[in-house]
Parts: structure tokens; C-alpha cells; sequence
């Protein structure tokens, strides 16, 4: 056995609260990697994965201090080095990939001087060659264009692009270890797979050991060798992917997997009940006690020791026999499809372009026109009342662009939206009905940035209901605290502000606020991608519940193809800004027509799949779609000739319903 | 962006315009008028007639407003009422005394408060930071009058250090004001120093809690270039308009501040024309002022627009 080039030995971490108790976040973890290893760590937020992979490089959140243990990284105790050693070996050997990589990179910096600093401070190259290895970073991580991407502040990237520049971050200083926290949240399925490819191929060659800790079962059933399930900051159960994935012993590990969403299983997914102790909350019995459905007297008297099973997992639970008795799988009956038909249509897009190129001033005062080719373009569709449409596409695709341009928040550069059939809706959201504001609402990815932080729940939700329907008063009390029962937060939640609140309930409050309009439809942009599986599930149960109960119509982007299922009714596909399919969920997930789509469906990850996702013909994303012909062109794997380049192609139909746009004949579909 | 500052630019405009029809369609509605105030007892037949015939004061308001704006575009802001002196001249003396009492002010405090701001966030809670922000909110509670009182005491009577009130005249050279001015640029820059300095200790803290600056850490980047590079840009940037205020403020002549200094200023020419009801010398310096305050913040929008690359894209995607 190779000796662990990261150990943590009974590391403890805690915080002292007001009344001056030790608050503990990570009890008595011990765990070790070996060079050329990667570990995967589940488990809900606030159990103490991220805290656990910063305290590998020594570093801790303001307030947090050791209370027991070690941590060594390559024979030194992290804790007690020296600031400049530290600083040789954060970001050098050890390197982070950080949660939310935007707001990880600093806003006044180009991505450029960003990248370069790495280098600087780790690489042993010759500072001339600098320009040159950041390019080859940018493209190692599959992103397009680098040479217009250094040039770019990180505002000007869409999610998932920056989280692949905090992965070039990473890989720039050539690390022994590397620590991920959800390394992959923002990106899509095939963009995904190429990263944990890359990793997977520099973790082979290098011998680089990973710590992986992510929401995502799929993504670490494929990279890991050894998965830690984490619960209320213990370790309560280890064991290789396979036995964790597909019979896991330990309750709070069936209860996990139970709230994940599956593609192959299009219903909605069961959150876990209760939530997690907060930190000094957990008694002296077993922590998992209050949520754990075959609870046991002993339970709540003795707490569990992390021991050895036969089959080699380790495992924090007085009863793991009857653990087997728990059900997996008992998912919510499915969705009712509503069909689309005009009379009932409450967005009818036709032809949307939307630009982002910036005519420069003086071309403007000359009055030349904008010939620049639109980031998305030609975009066709209806929504009727009531429906789920599901908007999926790799990252970049123009997903985000697309919602606000139906919010009005960026102007588009031709086309029109009518709105309930009738009314032609302002570019500009300035412009439009107060009415028509209130029947749109949008929801963002991340509740920090779309609630003031300075705003109590209460100031939130006061401004639709004053805007929109004048309430005041007891009226308008009484309405807040409806709404935030609809949501599944009490009265007592008036007060806090956002700061005070988890990630899931700041997103269910920012559901709330969209809900106290009462819309007719709801843009959701990767609303649950912020959260994690068993809060997502509650969410997406909410936003179902709602949807039932107003007959709301929601356009659900979302890059989680398996969320998509759970909850849309129609899925349109989406490739450079261009519509490539569009079909009910159940079709399209059943019968992909297009070259994309296919392989867009293939790479997804389910934890129990095995499978090699096909991939595009050429393995760079491009930044800017083709003037003409299919967006695809470039990189289809299944190209027709030189019409894919010239034609725009044309939308087939497969089923009623169900259409595609491909010069591909229709009757060599798989 | 050259367009969006040359909307910013007419928007300024529009605002000078306003504010100097608004006060003077309020002097116009007080009763009395630039010859009834100076004339005083003697307000009465001939004697007020020609007065306001000298004045111009008979002519109706539109007209006068516009010859008025005609000829302050030219430069020419007519003669006092009270002493038929040049305001030009009155006012640019005056101009440029309060100029100099200000930029003496920014140049100590400016910089002072901006250090210090930065070095109580960076030690924040530690003993240096809780002398400094104690400090800092007393010099911004106690009002300015005290505070240049006890400087006179301290500085000039019991020290004997300094002059305690500045005795040099109006139109007296720049030179011939020190080492007067010491004292009212002491008064002003703790006033001053106090409101940035608590600015930028917030936005420091702010930013330092910020996940791009644990990611620089975390990338091993030495402490200071993390405060360079990361997170003096960031915080730096809401300070402009602090800073901005400030500056408008002292450009305005404060008040208090020259009236215990005996400091020949804007501020006091200011109240002195308003009780004298010298309209003529109270338009021209509202006119300054509102210029004054209007480039001031159009500079520091400028300013964070050029050094904010965020606000940069948004803004120029919002006027187009
Ligand atoms: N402010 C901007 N300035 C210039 N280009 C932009 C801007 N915002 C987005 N883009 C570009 O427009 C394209 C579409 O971006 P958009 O944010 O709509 O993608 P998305 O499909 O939502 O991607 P993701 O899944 O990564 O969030 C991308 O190529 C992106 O780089
Ligand atoms: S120890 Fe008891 S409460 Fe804890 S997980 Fe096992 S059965 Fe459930
Ligand atoms: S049109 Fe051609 S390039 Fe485009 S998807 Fe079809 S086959 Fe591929
Ligand atoms: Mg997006």
C-alpha cells in the first residue's frame, strides 16, 4: 500500500456559538488517499464536504478552528505550516476547483490575467511560453475560441465557461492532489463528460489523487474508486460506488438515492423527510435518528461507531439487516401531459434572434446595420396554458438568453413574441403592460444574487403583492403567509433575511416572490441546480404542486436532462442558439431524432450505467454559430455533406408532435 | 460608452438649468425683492423705482430669467444688488478660496481616509481598527462646530501653534493663507475622513469575505497581491461615489466651517447674500454650486464606469 498522500486523522472542526459552546461541523473524520486515487464524497449541503475538502489545504471559513486531529498533505501537517509554504503548495500541488465558480473569479480581472497568475506563481515554465500554456488550458477544458475568451471579464461568460476556467485555474500549476467541489454543476451532460475524461486521463497519467465532492451520483460512480457518504458532519458510510449505488446499507444512503431524479424513470423524485441536525444539535445517539425510518430505541441512546462490514464497506449503523428493508423507489405518479394547441397558447415565439455582438458606436452614428450572426436565432414554438416545456442544450447554447428575452431583459435583434395568443409583447421590459409583468415571472439559478440581500422574506414578498394588487395591511400578511405556506415555510419565516436561510429556502422564497404575482408563466432557469438532490426534489414537487394547482405554464431550463424528464411535458433541444428538436418528453427521450439530441442523451450518467457516452465528431465547442447551413455542421457525427454547410435544414416530422431540423432522412433513425 | 457619457453630460446640463429656474422662480415668490431688502426703511416712490430700474428688476420674470442665463454663459453674473459690485469678481474671489480650502482638505484626506479604511478592514476587530473606528464615528457625531472649536483650543490657544481664525482678506493671494488654512483643513478632513474611511472599511470587509479572494488564497497568491490585485480594485469602486459626495460637499463652502474660521468662502458669501437678500450674488452662487456638484458626480460616474467592467457591459448594452 502506497502511503496516503492526503490523510485526515480524526479531523474535528467546529465553531464556538454565542452562548459559548463548541459547535462541532466535522466529527472525528479520518480518511485517507493514495496518489492517483479519487474519493468521492455525498451527502446533503451542510454536511460538511466542503469544509472538509478546504480543511485539505490547510484553510478554514472565518469562525471555524481545529478542535482535534490532523490534517497531512505529502508528509506535512497543513495546519501548522508557514504562510509562504502554503502559499507554494495552494493552487501548485494542491489545487482547489471551487463550489460556485463564478463568483469565484474576481469580477475586475480578465480571465486572461487570472489564468496567468497561476502560472506565474506555480509553473516552472519560462514566462515567455505563459500566453501559450493558457490557450492550451482554456482548450484542454473545451472551451471555445480561448483567444477571445482570455480577453473576456467573467461576467461575460455564461455558467458553465467559467466553471471551466476555474478548472483551468486548477490545472495550471500541474497539481498532485486536486479537490473538486461540485465541479460540474453548471455544465451539461456532454461537456461533463469530456471534463471528467480529462481529469480521469490526467488523474491515470500523474498519478494525481481526487477528492470529488459533488450532488451529481452519476459523475462519481464514473471517477471514483471509493465513495464517502457524509451525514451531519460524521462519515457514516464507505464503500466502492457499485456496492453504495446499488444496495447501500446505510439508511440515510437509500434516502439519498431515493431523491434523485432518473431519465429512465420520468417521475418526480421523493425528498427525505426532515432536515438535517444543525451543528451541536445531534444528540448522544445516532445523528441520522429523527429522519431514519427503521429507528431503533437503541438509536437514541448509543451513537453508531464507523465499522467493517464483510463486504469491505464500512458502515455508522447499529441495524444495517434492516436497512435492506427499506423501498427505493417509491416515486410520485407522473406528470399529466397538456397539449399545445393555439387557442390555448400563451407564448408564441416566431422566428427569435437574439444578438449579443456589440456594434460599436461609431458604425452606429453611421448607421450601418448589425450583420453579425445572432447567438440564437430562428427560434419557433408555442406554450400553451399550463405547460412544462423543458429547454435543454449544452452550456453557452443560449438557454439563459432565450428566458430573457421573454422576461425582456435583453433585447432581441428580430422576431416577435405574442403573448396569450393576442398581444404583442414589448422587447423591452420597460415597455410592456404592468399586467403583462405580473403574468411573467422569472426565477434565477441563484437565490443570492435575484433576493436583496438586505431585504427581510417579508419586504420580498410585500412588493408583487403591493405592485400588482394593492394589498396592505392584515390582507397583505395574511397573503404572505399563504404564500409561504404554498411553499412550505411558516409565518416565522418573515423576518429573515437571506443570509438566515439555507439554499433551498432562499430558492423556494424566490419561488414564493413569483408566485405571489400570480403568473401565468413562470421562467425557471436551473432553479434546482443551486441545490442539492433532496432539496431539489422538494422543490420540484413544489413547483409541480403549484403548477397543478394554478395551471401555470413553466419554461424549465435546466442542464439536468433527468430533472427535465421529471417534470416536462414537451422538451425542445437546443444546439448554437438553434432549435434542433422539439417533441413531448416522452417521444424525444424515447426516440432522439437528431444527431445532437442523440448524443446529448447518451452521455448522460446514471449511477448503475457502465456505458461510454458517444460523443461529437469534433471535440472543441465553437463560440460563435455558422453564418448558414446547420448549426451541427462542424462537429455532427452523422453530417450529410457539403448541404449540411449551405442549407439551413429542415424540420421533419417523426411523430405528431414530434419534429427535428436535419438534412439526415427521417427513415434512418436507430 | 462616448455616447453614454454624452447622455450623462446633457442629462448635467438639464439639471443646472433646472435647479437655477427653480431658485429663481422661488426668490421670485419670496415677498420683497433685491431693492426693498437693501433700501430698507427707504423702500418707498422714486428712490425704489430707480433702484429697480438700475437693477433691471421691472421687466417681466421669463425675460429676466433669460438675459439672466445669457449673460452668465458669457461669463458676466451681473452686479451685486447691495454695493453694485462685480459678482464675478466677488464670487470667483470667494471661488477660489473655498477651491483651496477643499483641495487642501482632499489632499490630506483623501488619501488618509482611503488608507485608513483599507488598514481597519485588513485588522478588523484587532485594537488598531477599534481606535481608528472609534474615532472615526465620533468625528462623525459630534458636529463640525464643536469639533473646529476644540481645535482652536487645543491647536491655538493652549498649543499657540497655528492661528486660530483667518484674519487674510477675499481677494488676498493663495500664499497669504497659510498657515491660516491649517486648522479649517484639520476640521474639514476629520469631518470627511470619517464618512470614507467607513466606507471603504465596509466595502473591505465586504470584499474580503468574497469567494474570488478565498479563491485567490486558495490559489496560493501572497497576501498583498491578493490585496492588490483582487481586492483593492473591487472595494475601491464604491468609494468613487463616496469620495465624489464629499468633494461636492466641500466645493459648496461649508458653512459652519467658515463662520467659526472667519474663513472668506463660498458658503459664507452664501447665507451673508440670502440675509441680505442680494439675489443677484444667491443665483450666481447656486449656479456654481449646482455646476460644481453636477461635474463632480458626472466624473465619478465616469470614473467607476471606466474602472468597472461589469457595470461597463451592462450600461452599454442598456443604451443601445
Ligand atoms: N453579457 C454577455 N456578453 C457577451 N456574450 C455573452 C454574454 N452573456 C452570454 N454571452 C454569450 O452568449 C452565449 C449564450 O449564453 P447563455 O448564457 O444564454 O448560455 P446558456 O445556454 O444559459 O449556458 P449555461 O448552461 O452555461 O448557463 C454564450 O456563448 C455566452 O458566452
Ligand atoms: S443507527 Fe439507527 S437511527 Fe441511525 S441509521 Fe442506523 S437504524 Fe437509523
Ligand atoms: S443537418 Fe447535417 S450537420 Fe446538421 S445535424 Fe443534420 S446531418 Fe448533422
Ligand atoms: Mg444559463
Amino acid at each position: 500500500m502506497e502511503p496516503a498522500l492526503i490523510r485526515f486523522d480524526d479531523l474535528s472542526v467546529g465553531f464556538t456559538s454565542r452562548d459559548g459552546r463548541l459547535l462541532p461541523v466535522l466529527r472525528h473524520i479520518s480518511l485517507a488517499i493514495a496518489p492517483g486515487e479519487t474519493v468521492g464524497l455525498v451527502g446533503e449541503s451542510g454536511s460538511g464536504k466542503s469544509t472538509l475538502a478546504l480543511a485539505a489545504m490547510g484553510y478554514l471559513k472565518r469562525g471555524l478552528k481545529v478542535i482535534s486531529g490532523t490534517v497531512t498533505f505529502a508528509e506535512q501537517h497543513m495546519f501548522s505550516l508557514g504562510g509562504s509554504e502554503l502559499e507554494r503548495i495552494r493552487g501548485g500541488k494542491l489545487a482547489l476547483i471551487p463550489q460556485n465558480s463564478g463568483q469565484s473569479l474576481t469580477p475586475t480581472l480578465r480571465i486572461g490575467a487570472q489564468l496567468t497568475e497561476a502560472l506565474r506563481l506555480h509553473s516552472k515554465l519560462d514566462p515567455a511560453q505563459f500566453p501559450a500554456r493558457t490557450l492550451d488550458l482554456l482548450r484542454q477544458v473545451r472551451l471555445p475560441d480561448p483567444e477571445a475568451i482570455i480577453a473576456r471579464f467573467p461576467h461575460e461568460l455564461s455558467g458553465g465557461q467559467q466553471q471551466r476556467v476555474a478548472i483551468a485555474m486548477a490545472l495550471a500549476g500541474e497539481p498532485k492532489a486536486l479537490l473538486l467541489d461540485e465541479p460540474t454543476t453548471g455544465l451539461d451532460v456532454t461537456t461533463q463528460a469530456h471534463i471528467l475524461d480529462l481529469l480521469s486521463d490526467i488523474a491515470q497519467k500523474s498519478g494525481m489523487a481526487m477528492v470529488y465532492v459533488s450532488h451529481d451520483l452519476g459523475a462519481i460512480a464514473r471517477v471514483c474508486q471509493r465513495v464517502v457518504v457524509m451525514y451531519a458532519g460524521e462519515i457514516v458510510l464507505e464503500g466502492t460506488p457499485a456496492q453504495i449505488f446499488k444496495n447501500p446499507t446505510h439508511p440515510y444512503a437509500r434516502g439519498l438515492l431515493a431523491s434523485i431524479p432518473r431519465v429512465s424513470n420520468a417521475r418526480l423524485p421523493v425528498a427525505l423527510e426532515g432536515r438535517p441536525p444543525a451543528p451541536g444539535e445531534a444528540g448522544q445517539g445516532c445523528a441520522f435518528a429523527d429522519r431514519c425510518p427503521i429507528v431503533q430505541p437503541v438509536c437514541r441512546l448509543e451513537r453508531p461507531e464507523l465499522r467493517a462490514i464483510a463486504s469491505g464497506e464500512w458502515l455508522r449503523c447499529h441495524v444495517p439487516e434492516l436497512a435492506q428493508g427499506i423501498v427505493m423507489e417509491p416515486m410520485t405518479a407522473p406528470a399529466p401531459v397538456a397539449e399545445a394547441s393555439s387557442d390555448t397558447a400563451i407564448f408564441t415565439l416566431s422566428e427569435l434572434a437574439i444578438s449579443y455582438h456589440q456594434a460599436n458606436w461609431f458604425r452606429q452614428l453611421l448607421g450601418q446595420a448589425d450583420k453579425s450572426t445572432p447567438t440564437v436565432k430562428d427560434i419557433s414554438l408555442t406554450l400553451a396554458r399550463g405547460e412544462t416545456l423543458g429547454l435543454v442544450g449544452e452550456s453557452g447554447s443560449g438557454k439563459s438568453t432565450i428566458l430573457k428575452a421573454l422576461a425582456g431583459l435583453t433585447p432581441r435583434q428580430s422576431g416577435t413574441i405574442a403573448f396569450d395568443a393576442t398581444e404583442d409583447l414589448a422587447a423591452n421590459v420597460d415597455h410592456r403592460q404592468p399586467d403583462q409583468r405580473r403574468r411573467i415571472q422569472l426565477v434565477f439559478q441563484n437565490p443570492d444574487e435575484s433576493l436583496n440581500p438586505r431585504q427581510t422574506v417579508a419586504e420580498i414578498l410585500a412588493q408583487p403583492l403591493r405592485l400588482y394588487f394593492g394589498l396592505s395591511g392584515q390582507a397583505l400578511r395574511a397573503r404572505m403567509v399563504e404564500l409561504l405556506i404554498q411553499v412550505r415555510l411558516g409565518a416565522h419565516y418573515l423576518d429573515r433575511l437571506p443570509s438566515q436561510m439555507s439554499g433551498g429556502e432562499k430558492q423556494r422564497v424566490a419561488i414564493a416572490r413569483a408566485f405571489a404575482a400570480e403568473p401565468d408563466v413562470v421562467l425557471c432557469d436551473e432553479v434546482t441546480s443551486a441545490l442539492d438532490v433532496s432539496v431539489q426534489a422538494a422543490v420540484l414537487t413544489l413547483l409541480d404542486r403549484l403548477r397543478r394547482e394554478r395551471n401555470t405554464a413553466y419554461i424549465f431550463v435546466s442542464h439536468d436532462l433527468a430533472v427535465v424528464r421529471a417534470l416536462a411535458d414537451r422538451v425542445a433541444v437546443l444546439y448554437q442558439g438553434r432549435l434542433c428538436e422539439i417533441g413531448r418528453a416522452s417521444d424525444v427521450y424515447a426516440n432522439p431524432a437528431h444527431p445532437y439530441t442523440q448524443v446529448l442523451l447518451s452521455a448522460i450518467l446514471e449511477p448503475e450505467l457502465a456505458a461510454r457516452p458517444k460523443l461529437m465528431a469534433a471535440d472543441v465547442q465553437e463560440l460563435s454559430p455558422p453564418a448558414k447551413g446547420c448549426a451541427c455542421q462542424r462537429r455532427c457525427p452523422l453530417k450529410v455533406g457539403m448541404i449540411c454547410e449551405t442549407e439551413t435544414p429542415p424540420w421533419q416530422t417523426v411523430t405528431p408532435g414530434h419534429s427535428f431540423a436535419c438534412h439526415k432522412p427521417n427513415n434512418s433513425m436507430g | 460608452m462616448v455616447r453614454l457619457i454624452l447622455r450623462r453630460l446633457g442629462l448635467g446640463l438639464i439639471t443646472v438649468a433646472l435647479v437655477t429656474g427653480i431658485i429663481f422662480v422661488a426668490i421670485e415668490m419670496l415677498p420683497g425683492d433685491a431693492c426693498v431688502a437693501y433700501l430698507e426703511r427707504d423702500a418707498v416712490g422714486q428712490r425704489l423705482e430707480n433702484c429697480r430700474e438700475q437693477l433691471g428688476l421691472n421687466r417681466p420674470a421669463i425675460q429676466r430669467y433669460g438675459l439672466w442665463v445669457g449673460a452668465a454663459i458669457r461669463g458676466d453674473l451681473g452686479v451685486s444688488a447691495s454695493g453694485g459690485k462685480d459678482i464675478a469678481t466677488l464670487v470667483g474671489d470667494r471661488f477660489r478660496n473655498t477651491l483651496l480650502l477643499a483641495l487642501c482638505a482632499i489632499v490630506a484626506g483623501v488619501p488618509l481616509s482611503l488608507f485608513l479604511g483599507v488598514v481597519t478592514a485588513l485588522n478588523r476587530d484587532k485594537s488598531a481598527d477599534l481606535v481608528v473606528s472609534s474615532i472615526a464615528i465620533l468625528a462623525m457625531t459630534i458636529p463640525e462646530f464643536v469639533t473646529a472649536t476644540v481645535l482652536i483650543f487645543v491647536f491655538s490657544i493652549w498649543l499657540e501653534w497655528v492661528p486660530g481664525i483667518v484674519m487674510t482678506s477675499a481677494g488676498a493671494p493663495v500664499a497669504a493663507f497659510f498657515p491660516e488654512i491649517v486648522l479649517p483643513t484639520a476640521a474639514l478632513t476629520l469631518v470627511m475622513a470619517a464618512h470614507i474611511l467607513r466606507t471603504v472599511r465596509s466595502s473591505v470587509i465586504e470584499v474580503m469575505a468574497s469567494d474570488y479572494v478565498q479563491m485567490a488564497t486558495l490559489k496560493g497568491v501572497p497576501y498583498w497581491q491578493i490585496i492588490f490585485r483582487h481586492v483593492l480594485p473591487n472595494a475601491l469602486l464604491p468609494a468613487i461615489n463616496v469620495v465624489a459626495l464629499t468633494i461636492a460637499w466641500l466645493l459648496g463652502g461649508v458653512v459652519v466651517i467658515e463662520k467659526v474660521f472667519n474663513y472668506p468662502g463660498l458658503g459664507r458669501l452664501m447665507i451673508d447674500a440670502i440675509s441680505d437678500r442680494d439675489i443677484p450674488v444667491v443665483q450666481a452662487i447656486a449656479l456654481i454650486l449646482a455646476t460644481v456638484y453636477v461635474a463632480v458626480n458626472l466624473g465619478a460616474d465616469v470614473l467607476t464606469l471606466l474602472l468597472n467592467p461589469r457595470l461597463r457591459t451592462l450600461q452599454m448594452r442598456g443604451t443601445r
